[in-house]
């Protein structure tokens, strides 16, 4: 599960960078590489249990499920969450600096 | 149990080339006198700057994973499996080919988006929109 959500979520981010400029500039492509080289690690994991388990792989136990499940999302969130301080501290279109002189 | 510490590793060596080929490029290229000898085209350390970012990314998230399973310890000797003779021989076991595998498919991978970036490079990109010009 944990592999499944964070690969899907490397094809959504691979989209969103592809097809929005503005993504681009606030840098979704380091967030895009970072999903990309998760899932690729988790695919050698996942391929090693697959050799030691067999068809077992594909049968886990309901708890286990639902444990790598909240895994997936929480290294999602972990990723979203580190790809938008960066955006706060680059401030590349200088949104939070506009807001900081208003203030003065 | 702790085969992130590979990729890790295969990351801190190529962020060391990345940065000293930087520089080097940097310098070739204002020896050259101006950026425009191949302005289109990328650097090759801006290429090793993917393969670190999957590499620092794959391994930072995997860690996390460590952390959620009680394999990594804010104590020495950081990883739960380290402490035990027989159980340290079976992480890096699996650290020699977990880990190996895993930097090695991320290199290949890699290696792949080289070879496709430098065919495009070669060919003529489409009209630019305007919004794209912007970006």
């Amino acid at each position: 599960m944990t592999l499944l959500i964070t690969l899907l979520s490397a094809i959504a981010v691979t989209l969103v960078w592809y097809l929005n400029g503005k993504a681009r500039r606030l840098g979704i492509g380091t967030l895009c590489l970072a999903f990309w080289g998760a899932s690729l690690m988790w695919l050698v994991d996942a391929v090693a249990e697959y050799i030691r388990e067999g068809e077992n792989y594909f049968k886990p136990a309901g708890a286990d499920m639902l444990n790598d499940a909240f895994l997936g999302l929480a290294v999602v969130a972990l990723g979203l969450a580190a790809w938008v301080i960066s955006v706060i501290v680059r401030d590349p279109d200088g949104v939070v600096r506009r807001r900081l002189k208003r203030h003065e | 149990m702790a085969c992130f510490i590979a990729p890790a590793a295969e990351a801190v060596v190529t962020t060391v080339i990345t940065k000293r080929l930087e520089k080097k490029e940097k310098a070739a290229e204002a020896a050259a006198g101006s950026e425009n000898t191949e302005a289109k085209r990328l650097r090759f350390s801006d290429k090793l700057k993917w393969l670190n970012r999957m590499l620092w990314g794959g391994s930072a998230l995997l860690a996390f994973e460590h952390i959620w399973h009680g394999e990594i310890v804010p104590w020495f000797p950081f990883l739960t499996r380290a402490a035990d003779a027989s159980d340290r021989a079976e992480m890096l076991t699996e650290i020699a080919t977990n880990g190996i595998a895993m930097s090695l498919l991320i290199t290949l991978v890699w290696g792949i988006m080289v070879a496709v970036t430098g065919r495009l490079e070669k060919s003529p990109a489409p009209e630019e929109t305007e919004e794209e010009a912007l970006s």
